[in-house]
C-alpha cells in the first residue's frame, strides 16, 4: 500500500528532487541532501526587479531556493502596476530592488533576500562571483551585455586551451516585448554567451536627421524633430530630462506645432512619450512565461533534475503559439568569453603605459579602463576614493603589480567605443611578458 | 493619476476598445492551485471587470511551498478564500469574489451556475470532468479554457464554438499599396510625377510608391499585359530600377528595389479570406453575428465594386519622400479606403435590412475597422474535446508518434489521458505517493498502451522512459511549470476577450524537458 509522505512545505518538489529519473542531467543526484543543499548553498542572483525580476523572485522562491540576491537602480512607478506583481500604488517613488525582496520575503517564509538598490556597474566584480547563477530580468542590451562580460570574466582555460568548469558561471536571461518573447541558457565556454550572439538583437533604427530636419512624414518624425532639434536651438544647454513632465510636455506641443505646419496626423500625448523613452508595451503574462522558463532552468542548473534547455527558447503569442527551441554555437573567437585576448608586454611597461595602451588596441578600443588582477585593484577610475588609493600603482611597472608572474590573467572595465556608441564593458585580458619564458625567449632569439 | 496610467504598457498593445473588453468580462476560475492562481494573477493585474474564484479545498503545509498567494496564516482555511483575498490586494478595480465549494460539485450539480461568465478557466480537472463542463459551457455559450500542469508537463486547450477576429494584429503582413493593379487616382498622381525630373533633389524625394507603379505599368505595356513572373524576370525588373538611379545615395530606388517584391505579388484575395467569404455563415439570416453579416458584404463587395480585391486598408508605410509627395499620396489611398468603406457599409446596411434587422446596429466604427483589416481576418473554431477523446484522427496521432519533434509532445498527451484513467480506476495518480512505484509504472504502462489500442494505434507505444517519468512526477505541480502553463492561458484568454489576435487552435502540450513544447491538432 502507498504511504502518504508527512506534510511538507517542499511536497511537489520533492516528487522531482528526491526520486531517480530517467530524463535528468548527468549529475543528478536525487535525494534530500539534493534538496537541503539547494536550500543552504545555492546562491542565485536576479538582476533586475522589473516585470522579469519580480516573477523571478516569486519563482525563484517557490522552486527551493532560500538565498536570492536582487539588484535594481530603479524607482517604483505607476505604469510599472500592470504586470510588477510585487509593488502597489503607495509604492510608487520607491526602490524595485526593496520592495519586491520585502514582499517576497513577507509571503514565503523561509526565503532570504537581499536587495541591491544601485547600478550593476557599481558593484565590484568580486560581488557578482560569489552566486551560483545569475538570472537576467532586463530590457536592455547594454545591461545584458556588461553582465555577461562580468560572468564570462570568471571563466579560466586550461593549458590546452579547454575551459575549466569550476570556473563557469552559468545566466539564465528572459525577455519580453508584448506578446513575445525569449528565454535562454548561458554557460561560458559551454554555449554561446551574450556577445556570440549579439546579432540576434539588431540595433534600434534611428530617423536620418536631414528627414526630421527637412522631410518630416510622420507624427515621430515630428516628435524626434521637436525632442532632438528643436530642444538643442531653444533650450539649449538645458539638458532633456524623459522623467521631467514639463520637458515631455514642451516636445508634445513643439511636436503638434510642426505636425501642423506640415500637415501630418497623429501627434499625441501618449505616442510622443512612446517614442521619446522608446517605450516597449509589456504585458503580465508574456513575463510570467517567459520568468518562469528561466526559473526552471535555474532550477535545472542548479540540481540536474531534468535535462536543459538547449539553448534558446523563443516565444511568439501575436498569431497562434509558438515556441522554438533552437540550438545556438559559440562563436570562437569571441572576445568575451573565449580564452582572452592576448597581450604581450615588457616587464618594463607601468601600469599607465598598459592602460593607454588598450585604447589604441584594435580589438579592444576600451578607454578610461580600471583594472583588477585576481579582485585586487590595482587602478581604479572611480570612486574618487578608490581612484587616489590606487593612483600612485600607476607609476609601477605592471609586472611587479602581478607578483612577477610571467603569464596571468587581468580585467579591464572602461568605455568600450563600439560603431560609434559607447557603452560600459569588461574585457578579459591575457597577460604575457616577454622574455620571461625561456622558450619564447630562445623564439624572439631565433627568429631575430 | 490618470486611471489609465497604470495600463499605459498594455494599452500600447490593446487600446482603450481591448481594455474596455477587459474590464467587461467575468471570469470564472476552478481550482486554485498554482496554476489557476497564476493565470488569475496576470488576468487581475490587467484589469478584468469580476473575477470568481471555485475551490473548495482547504490550505495545507504543501500549498505553500507551491503557490504565491497562499502564506502561513492561511493554513486550513478556505484556499478560494485566501487567494481571492491576494489577488484583490493586486487590483481594487477588479470585483473579487470566491465560492468555497469543489468545482467537481458544480459540473455535476449546478450547470446554470456557469452560463453568468465571459470566461471559465478550468484548471486541474481530470478528464471526465472536463468533458462534462465543455458540453455545459458549450451550450451556454461561455467561453472555456482547461489549463493544467502536472510534473515536467501540462496542456492548454480552448473550447469555443466560434470567435472571430477583426483585428488579429499580425506582425508582418503585407502592405496594401496596389502597385500592379493601381485606381485611377493613384494612377493620375504617378503619371504627374516625371521619373526623368532633372533635379537631383526631387529625383530622390519621389516615393517608391510612384516608382513602383509607373515602372510596373511600363513593363505592363511592354510585357503583353504581364507583371514580371520568373526569377531572370524580377531580376530583369530590378535593373531596370537600378538604371534609373542618378546618384548612389538614392535612398527612394534603393527602397523601390528592396519593395518591388510587392509589385510581383498577386492580385485579388488570398486563400485564407477565401475560405472564409465561401463559409456556410456567409450565408446569412437574422441569426447570424456581426462578423457574419460584414462578411456577406465584403462577398458582395469584392465580386462587385472591389473588381476581386477586399476595401483598400488606406495605410502606407514611411518611406523616402518629400513631404507634399507624402502626404499627398497618404490622402489618395486614404480616400479610396474612405470611398471603400462607404460601400461595405452600404452593403451591410442592406444586407441587415433584408434579414430583418435594424439597418445601423452595426456600429460605424465596427464596419469600418472590419474594412481596414479584411485581409486579415480570422476565423477559429473548436471542436468538442469529447469528439476528440473519442475519435483522434489516426492519421495524425500516428505521424505525431513517429515524429522525432512530435513524440514526446504526443506521449505527454497520452499519458495525461492514462493518468485520468489510472485516478479514476485506482483512486490515485501514478506515482502520488510515496511506495509502490514499480507497480504504478506497470499500471500505467498498461493503460497507456490499452488506451493506444482503443484509438487504433495498435503495436505503437511510449518510451519506458517518458513512463517513468510520468510516475515521477506523481501529479506534482510544481510552480515554474504552473506559472508557465498559467501565463500562457491568461494570454489567451485576453485574446478571446479582446477579440483581437489569433488564439492558440489544437492542444497545446507543455515539454518542460528539453522545452520543445507542441500544438496538436487531432481532430
Amino acid at each position: 500500500m502507498a504511504d502518504a509522505a508527512p506534510p511538507s512545505k517542499s511536497r511537489d518538489l520533492d516528487k522531482l528532487l528526491l526520486r531517480p529519473g530517467n530524463l535528468v542531467g548527468p549529475t543528478f543526484d536525487p535525494g534530500v541532501q539534493l534538496r537541503d543543499d539547494l536550500q543552504e548553498y545555492a546562491k542565485i542572483l536576479v538582476v533586475g526587479a522589473g516585470g522579469l525580476g519580480c516573477e523571478l523572485l516569486k519563482d525563484l522562491a517557490l522552486s527551493g531556493f532560500k538565498n536570492l540576491e536582487v539588484i535594481d537602480m530603479d524607482r517604483i512607478e505607476v505604469t510599472n502596476l500592470n504586470r510588477q506583481f510585487l509593488f502597489r500604488l503607495e509604492d510608487v517613488g520607491k526602490p524595485k530592488a526593496e520592495v519586491a525582496a520585502k514582499r517576497v520575503m513577507e509571503r514565503v517564509s523561509g526565503v532570504n533576500i537581499v536587495p541591491h538598490f544601485c547600478r550593476i556597474e557599481d558593484k565590484d566584480i568580486d560581488f557578482y562571483s560569489d552566486f551560483n547563477i545569475i538570472a537576467l530580468g532586463l530590457d536592455s542590451i547594454e545591461a545584458r551585455s556588461y553582465i555577461n562580460a562580468v560572468a564570462c570574466s570568471f571563466l579560466e582555460y586550461d593549458s590546452d586551451n579547454n575551459p575549466r568548469e569550476e570556473t563557469m558561471k552559468p545566466m539564465v536571461d528572459g525577455g519580453t516585448e508584448g506578446f513575445k518573447g525569449h528565454a535562454r541558457v548561458i554557460v561560458p565556454g559551454v554555449t554561446p554567451c551574450f556577445e556570440c550572439t549579439i546579432w540576434l538583437f539588431p540595433p534600434q533604427v534611428k530617423f536620418p536627421l536631414c528627414t526630421l530636419a527637412e522631410t518630416p512624414r510622420n507624427a515621430a518624425h515630428c516628435i524626434e524633430y521637436a525632442h532632438l532639434i528643436k530642444w538643442d536651438e531653444v533650450r539649449s544647454g538645458k539638458a532633456f530630462d524623459p522623467d521631467n513632465a514639463d520637458h515631455m510636455k514642451w516636445v508634445y506641443d513643439e511636436a503638434v506645432k510642426r505636425a501642423e505646419l506640415f500637415g501630418i496626423p497623429g501627434v499625441t500625448y501618449s505616442l510622443t512619450q512612446g517614442v521619446v523613452k522608446n517605450i516597449i508595451p509589456a504585458i503580465a503574462s508574456t513575463n510570467a512565461i517567459i520568468s518562469a522558463a528561466c526559473a526552471l532552468e535555474t532550477l535545472k542548473i542548479a540540481s540536474a533534475f531534468s535535462k536543459t534547455l538547449s539553448n534558446y527558447l523563443t516565444y511568439n503569442g501575436v498569431e497562434g503559439l509558438h515556441t522554438k527551441v533552437t540550438e545556438f554555437v559559440k562563436d570562437k573567437d569571441c572576445l568575451v568569453c573565449g580564452p582572452g585576448v592576448l597581450i604581450e608586454l615588457d616587464t618594463t611597461v607601468t601600469l599607465q603605459e598598459f592602460i593607454d595602451m588598450l585604447e589604441g588596441h584594435p580589438k579592444l578600443l576600451i578607454s578610461k579602463a580600471s583594472i583588477t588582477y585576481h579582485g585586487k585593484n590595482l587602478y581604479m577610475q572611480a570612486p574618487p576614493v578608490l581612484e587616489e588609493m590606487t593612483r600612485s600603482n600607476l607609476n609601477l611597472p605592471l609586472y611587479d603589480l602581478m607578483d612577477k608572474i610571467p603569464k596571468d590573467i587581468l580585467h579591464a572595465i572602461g568605455t568600450i567605443n563600439k560603431d560609434n556608441k559607447k557603452s560600459s564593458g569588461l574585457r578579459k585580458l591575457r597577460v604575457d611578458f616577454k622574455g620571461i619564458d625561456g622558450i619564447t625567449d630562445m623564439d624572439m632569439a631565433g627568429g631575430a | 493619476m490618470e486611471p489609465k496610467t497604470k495600463y499605459d504598457r498594455q494599452l500600447r498593445i490593446w487600446g482603450e476598445q481591448g481594455q474596455a473588453a477587459l474590464e467587461k468580462a467575468s471570469i470564472c476560475l476552478l481550482n486554485c492551485g498554482p496554476t489557476g492562481s497564476e493565470t488569475l494573477k496576470n488576468l487581475v493585474l490587467g484589469g478584468v471587470g469580476s473575477i470568481t474564484i471555485v475551490d473548495g479545498s482547504k490550505v495545507e503545509l504543501g500549498d505553500l511551498g507551491n503557490n504565491f498567494m497562499v502564506d502561513e496564516s492561511s493554513l486550513g482555511q478556505s484556499k478560494a478564500k485566501c487567494v481571492c483575498s491576494f489577488l484583490q490586494e493586486l487590483n481594487d478595480a477588479v470585483k473579487a469574489k470566491f465560492i468555497e465549494e469543489y468545482p467537481q460539485a458544480l459540473i455535476d450539480t449546478n450547470t446554470s451556475f456557469f452560463s453568468q461568465f465571459t470566461v471559465v478557466v478550468a484548471t486541474q480537472l481530470v478528464e471526465e470532468s472536463m468533458v462534462k463542463l465543455d458540453r455545459i459551457c458549450r451550450q451556454a455559450n461561455v467561453m472555456l479554457i482547461f489549463a493544467r500542469s502536472y510534473g515536467l508537463t501540462g496542456l492548454v486547450r480552448i473550447s469555443v464554438k466560434e470567435h472571430t477576429v477583426i483585428e488579429s494584429k499580425p506582425d508582418h503582413f503585407l502592405d496594401d499599396l496596389r502597385l500592379n493593379n493601381p485606381w485611377p487616382e493613384l494612377r493620375g498622381f504617378a503619371e504627374a510625377i516625371d521619373l526623368n525630373v532633372q533635379d537631383p533633389v526631387a529625383h530622390k524625394h519621389i516615393p517608391y510608391v510612384v516608382i513602383l507603379v509607373k515602372m510596373a505599368d511600363e513593363w505592363i505595356k511592354s510585357h503583353g499585359g504581364a507583371l514580371p513572373s520568373t526569377r531572370e524576370e524580377k531580376r530583369e525588373f530590378k535593373e531596370l530600377l537600378k538604371a534609373r538611379m542618378i546618384a548612389m545615395d538614392e535612398d527612394n530606388y534603393k527602397e523601390a528595389i528592396d519593395a518591388s517584391f510587392k509589385v510581383f505579388a498577386l492580385r485579388g484575395i488570398s486563400s485564407d479570406l477565401q475560405r472564409i467569404i465561401n463559409d456556410s455563415c456567409a450565408e446569412v439570416d437574422s441569426s447570424s453575428s456581426n462578423f457574419w453579416v460584414m462578411v456577406a458584404a465584403l462577398k458582395e463587395f469584392i465580386a462587385n465594386e472591389g473588381g476581386g480585391e477586399v476595401p483598400l486598408e488606406g495605410s502606407i508605410p514611411d518611406m523616402t519622400s518629400s513631404t507634399e509627395h507624402y502626404v499627398n499620396l497618404q490622402k489618395i489611398y486614404q480616400a479610396k479606403s474612405e470611398a471603400d468603406f462607404h460601400v461595405i457599409e452600404q452593403r451591410a446596411r442592406d444586407i441587415l435590412k433584408k434579414i430583418g434587422r435594424d439597418p445601423h446596429s452595426i456600429p460605424k466604427a465596427t464596419i469600418k475597422s472590419f474594412c481596414k483589416n479584411a485581409r486579415k481576418l480570422k476565423v477559429c473554431r473548436y471542436h468538442l474535446i469529447e469528439d476528440e477523446y473519442n475519435n483522434p484522427s489516426l492519421a495524425e496521432l500516428q505521424k505525431y508518434l513517429t515524429d522525432e519533434d512530435y513524440s514526446i509532445a504526443v506521449g505527454f498527451y497520452i499519458l495525461l489521458r492514462a493518468v485520468d484513467c489510472c485516478a479514476a480506476n485506482f483512486n490515485s495518480f501514478p506515482g502520488q505517493f510515496d511506495g509502490g512505484m514499480d507497480e504504478d509504472i506497470s499500471r500505467l504502462k498498461s493503460t497507456a498502451v490499452s488506451l493506444l489500442n482503443d484509438l487504433g494505434c495498435n503495436g505503437l507505444t511510449l518510451t519506458e522512459d517518458l513512463i517513468n517519468e510520468m510516475c515521477r512526477f506523481g501529479a506534482a505541480e510544481l510552480h515554474a511549470v504552473a506559472a508557465f502553463i498559467g501565463g500562457i492561458a491568461s494570454q489567451e484568454v485576453i485574446k478571446l476577450i479582446t477579440k483581437q489576435f489569433v488564439p492558440m487552435s489544437g492542444t497545446y502540450i507543455f515539454n518542460g524537458i528539453d522545452h520543445k513544447s507542441q500544438l496538436l491538432t487531432l481532430y
